[in-house]
C-alpha cells in the first residue's frame, strides 16, 4: 500500500503540465519562429485546411479499408455477412407474399393463370420478379392486359383484363374463338359449344374480323338462317346461309352490297326462293344462280306460250 | 530594387487585387507597439441591410475581423533599426491577428512614422487639349510640376493633388469633365528617406507578406481622428507616438503639410528611468499609471513605490511622490510641444481659417495634456479618438490606435495620388506612334 501511494505521488507531477521553462532573468519570446509562422499560415489556407481536415481522415479510412480488403478471406467474409443481413431483412414476415388473388378473369382463365404463375409460397416480395410474371400472364391468349402488385398483407394481386371472344373461326386445326381484335382467345371442340357466336372461316378471316362483324350485323333480318362467313382468297367474303345458299360479296363495300340483298329479300322474299348463289361481286351486275329444279321450272315457264316471265334477267331501275 | 515611384504604382494594383479577394491586413508599425488589423471587404451591398444607419462615411463596406497588438521590437524613431527583431514583431502581430480572424492574409497595408518626412508644395499647369478636361490633361499637369530638390536618397511617399484651378476658377475638387483652357494644380509632396522605406518593405517581404500600400502614420491618424469639419476648415492632428510625434495639417479635406518630430513617449519614459534610477519597464508602468503634467497639492501626498530587486532593503523600498514624477515628465512633454509649435509656425498654420488642434496617439493620454498643449500652442485643443469602424474591438478604440484605424480608412478610400493618373504621353514611347499617326493624317 505504501509503495502504491509512493508510486502515485511520483506519477502525479509528470501528468500535470507545468509552465514552459524559462531561463531566469529572461522573458519568454512571444514571437513565432519563421517556420512556425509559415506553418500557421499554411494551416490557415482554406484549400490546404480542407484537404487536411476532410481529405486526411477520408484517405486514412480508405487506406485502412483497402488494406483490410486486400485479403480474399476478408472479402468473402464481408460479402457473406452482407448477404446474411440482406436475407434477414428480406425474410421478415412483412415482406412475405403468401397468396395470389386473381381479379377479372373467369374460372377457366383463373385456372390457366394459376397454372402459369405458379410460385412457391411463401416468397419474399424482394425475390418476386413481377415483370417476368406479368409477361407470363399476358402471354396467355385470353389475357389482354395484366397488372400485378403486392398488396399489404402479403397478397399478390393479378388484375387481368380478359379478351372477349366475338366469333368462332373454323380453321384447319379446329374451331378457334377470336376476339374483336382478331386475336385467338381459345379453342372449342364443337360448334354447338358456342352457338351464340357467329362463325367465320377461310384464310385471313381473322384479319378482317371488323368487316365480318359489320356484315353479321347487316344480316340481322336473316340471322336465323345465317351459317357463317367464308373469306375467299383473303380479300372478300361469302355469306353462307342454310340450304347451301351463298351470297358472294364484293371486296369493296361488302356491307352496302349485303344491305341491297337484304332490301331485295324484304321486298320480294328473294332468299326464300330456290336460289343457289346471289352474286354481288360486280356491283352493277348482280347475278342469281338458281338450283336446277328452279331453273328447269323457270325454263319451262318461259317456254310455255303466254307467259310473261322473261328468261332474261330482271332489269333494274337505277 | 525598383524606384519607390514604380513600387507605389504596383502597390495600387496589389491593393485592388486584395480588395477583390476581400481580405487585407493593416499593419501599424510603431516604435512602442505593432498593431495588426485584418479587414474583410464585403462590398457596399451589406451596408444597405442595416436600417436607419447611414453609409457612415463610406467605411461600412469593411469589417475588422482580426486584431492583434504586440510590443514593438527593433524599431526606433519609427524606423526599422534591427531587421530581425522587427520581423519577429511583425510575425507575432500578423500571426495573432490571423488566428483571431481565422483567415490567412497575404496583402498588408503598412504605415510608419519615421524616415524624416518633409513636405513640399508643387505647382503645375498645362493647356487642356480636348474640349473638356480628361485624365490625360491631368497627367500632363502633374507631369509639368517641377520636382523640388528633395535631396539625395529621398523618395516620394505621398504626392497628392490638393487643389485644382481651371482658368480663373480655383478650389475645384475634381476638374475631370469640366470645360476650360488652362488647368493648374497644387500638389502636396511628402518626401521620406528612401532606404528606410525600402528596409521596411524588405521586412514585410521576409515575412511572406505582399505590401499593398504604404502611408505616413501622421497622415492616416489625421484621417482617423479629425472630424469632417475640422478636415474641411483646417486643423492639425498631432499624433504623439512612442518614438516620434507626427503632425499633419488638413485643409479642404486634403493633407497640406506633414512633419515628424523625433521625440515621443519613449523619451519621457527614458527620462523617468534615468531620473528615478529604475528599469525602463518599471518607468513605463509608473508613467502610464501615475503620469501627468500638472501637479496639484494632492500629488505631494501620493507616494509611488518604485521598487527593485537588488536585495538591498533601502533600495528596493524607495518611493517617489507623484509631484516628482510630474516634475520629470513635464519638461520633456513641454519640449515636444514647443517643437510642434515651432513646426506649425514654420508651416504657416496661423494662416488657416480654423485652427483646431487635435491631440491623438498613445502619448496624448497623459492626464492634463490638453491644458498644457493649449497653453503652449495657444489654440483650442481637443483630444482626438479615432473614428469607430465596424468590428473594431473595444481594446483598439483608444487614441493609441488612431493610426491603425486611419489606415483602414486609407485602405477603403485611398486619396488619388500622383501615380494614379496616366503618365503623360510625351514621356512615353507612344509619342512617336502618335507622331506617325499624325503624319499619316496630314499627308492623306
Amino acid at each position: 500500500m505504501r509503495t502504491l501511494i509512493l508510486l502515485w505521488r511520483l506519477t502525479i507531477p509528470s501528468l500535470v503540465k507545468g509552465p514552459a521553462t524559462t531561463v531566469p532573468g529572461t522573458r519568454r519570446d512571444p514571437a513565432p519562429s519563421l517556420w512556425s509562422y509559415r506553418y500557421q499560415r499554411l494551416m490557415l489556407t482554406p484549400l490546404y485546411r480542407r484537404l487536411l481536415h476532410i481529405g486526411g481522415p477520408v484517405g486514412l479510412v480508405l487506406l485502412v479499408s483497402a488494406l483490410w480488403l486486400s485479403s480474399a478471406d476478408h472479402r468473402a467474409a464481408l460479402s457473406a455477412r452482407i448477404e446474411a443481413v440482406k436475407d434477414a431483412v428480406q425474410e421478415r414476415p412483412e415482406f412475405m407474399v403468401t397468396s395470389v388473388e386473381i381479379v377479372g378473369a373467369d374460372r377457366a382463365l383463373t385456372a390457366a393463370i394459376r397454372e402459369v404463375a405458379r410460385i412457391r409460397m411463401p416468397v419474399s416480395s424482394f425475390d418476386l420478379d413481377l415483370d417476368a410474371l406479368r409477361l407470363k400472364v399476358t402471354d396467355l391468349t385470353a389475357v389482354r392486359s395484366a397488372q400485378l402488385r403486392v398488396k399489404p398483407g402479403g397478397a399478390l394481386e393479378i388484375a387481368v383484363v380478359q379478351r372477349v371472344p366475338v366469333a368462332v373461326w373454323r380453321y384447319a386445326d379446329g374451331l378457334r374463338l377470336i376476339d374483336a381484335e382478331g386475336v385467338m382467345t381459345g379453342m372449342i371442340a364443337d360448334r354447338a359449344d358456342r352457338t351464340d357466336l357467329p362463325l367465320i372461316a377461310g384464310d385471313g378471316a381473322k384479319d378482317a374480323i371488323d368487316e365480318a362483324l359489320a356484315l353479321f350485323a347487316a344480316a340481322a333480318p336473316v340471322a336465323p338462317r345465317v351459317r357463317g362467313l367464308v373469306r375467299m382468297g383473303q380479300r372478300r367474303w361469302d355469306m353462307v346461309l342454310d340450304n347451301d345458299q351463298r351470297i358472294l360479296l364484293p371486296s369493296e363495300e361488302p356491307v352496302l352490297a349485303l344491305e341491297r340483298v337484304m332490301a331485295l329479300h324484304q321486298a320480294q322474299e328473294m332468299l326464300d326462293r330456290d336460289l343457289a348463289v346471289v352474286d354481288l361481286r360486280l356491283g352493277d351486275r348482280p347475278t342469281l344462280r338458281l338450283n336446277p329444279p328452279a331453273l328447269a321450272t323457270l325454263r319451262a315457264a318461259a317456254a310455255s306460250p303466254g307467259s310473261s316471265t322473261a328468261a332474261a334477267p330482271i332489269p333494274e331501275d337505277h | 530594387m525598383r524606384p519607390l515611384y514604380e513600387t507605389q504604382r504596383l502597390m495600387r494594383g496589389i491593393r485592388r487585387a486584395a480588395l477583390q479577394r476581400g481580405v487585407i491586413a493593416i499593419l501599424d508599425l510603431g516604435t512602442s507597439k505593432t498593431a495588426c488589423l485584418v479587414l474583410r471587404f464585403d462590398g457596399p451591398q451589406r451596408s444597405q441591410a442595416v436600417d436607419g444607419v447611414g453609409p457612415m462615411a463610406g467605411q461600412s463596406q469593411f469589417k475588422v475581423i482580426g486584431h492583434a497588438v504586440t510590443r514593438s521590437r527593433g524599431v526606433r524613431f519609427g524606423e526599422v533599426d534591427s531587421m530581425g527583431e522587427t520581423e519577429r514583431a511583425i510575425r507575432t502581430a500578423v500571426q495573432a491577428a490571423q488566428k483571431d480572424a481565422q483567415v490567412r492574409v497575404d496583402h498588408v497595408i503598412v504605415c510608419f512614422s519615421g524616415a524624416r518626412p518633409e513636405s513640399h508644395g508643387l505647382f503645375g499647369e498645362a493647356e487642356v487639349e480636348g474640349p473638356t478636361v480628361d485624365g490625360w490633361d491631368i497627367g500632363r499637369v502633374l507631369g509639368s510640376c517641377d520636382v523640388p530638390a528633395i535631396g539625395p536618397e529621398r523618395e516620394v511617399l505621398h504626392a497628392q493633388p490638393v487643389n485644382w484651378s481651371l482658368d480663373h476658377r480655383t478650389g475645384l475638387a475634381d476638374p475631370r469633365g469640366q470645360v476650360g483652357q488652362r488647368l493648374a494644380s497644387d500638389l502636396h509632396l511628402l518626401a521620406v528617406d528612401g532606404p528606410a522605406v525600402e528596409t521596411l518593405l524588405l521586412c514585410l517581404k521576409r515575412c511572406d507578406l505582399e505590401c499593398a500600400g504604404i502611408a505616413s502614420s501622421a497622415y492616416v491618424s489625421g484621417i482617423a481622428s479629425l472630424v469632417e469639419d475640422e478636415q474641411e476648415l483646417g486643423a492639425v492632428c498631432i499624433d504623439m507616438g512612442g518614438g516620434t510625434t507626427g503632425l499633419s495639417v488638413f485643409m479642404r479635406k486634403h493633407m497640406i503639410y506633414a512633419e515628424s518630430i523625433r521625440m515621443g513617449g519613449e523619451h519621457v519614459t527614458s527620462d523617468i528611468s534615468m531620473g528615478l534610477q529604475i528599469p525602463m519597464a518599471m518607468a513605463e508602468r509608473i508613467k502610464t499609471l501615475y503620469g501627468g503634467v500638472v501637479a496639484t497639492g494632492k500629488d505631494d501626498r501620493e507616494l509611488i513605490p518604485i521598487g527593485g530587486d537588488t536585495g538591498d532593503w533601502e533600495h528596493d523600498r524607495r518611493v517617489v511622490s507623484r509631484t516628482e514624477l510630474i516634475g520629470i515628465m513635464r519638461p520633456r512633454v513641454e519640449e515636444i510641444l514647443e517643437e510642434v509649435r515651432a513646426r506649425l509656425d514654420h508651416a504657416g498654420f496661423d494662416q488657416l481659417p480654423s485652427q483646431s488642434i487635435v491631440l491623438t496617439g498613445g502619448g496624448s493620454q497623459i492626464p492634463g495634456l490638453d491644458g498644457l498643449a493649449a497653453r503652449i500652442l495657444g489654440r483650442k485643443v481637443r483630444l482626438g479618438r479615432p473614428l469607430r469602424v465596424q468590428g473594431l474591438p473595444k481594446a483598439a478604440t483608444g487614441a493609441a490606435f488612431s493610426a491603425a484605424v486611419g489606415l483602414t480608412l486609407f485602405a477603403a478610400h485611398p486619396q488619388d495620388e500622383w501615380w494614379d493618373f496616366e503618365i503623360p504621353s510625351d514621356r512615353q514611347s507612344s509619342r512617336s506612334l502618335r507622331r506617325a499617326v499624325k503624319w499619316f493624317k496630314d499627308n492623306w
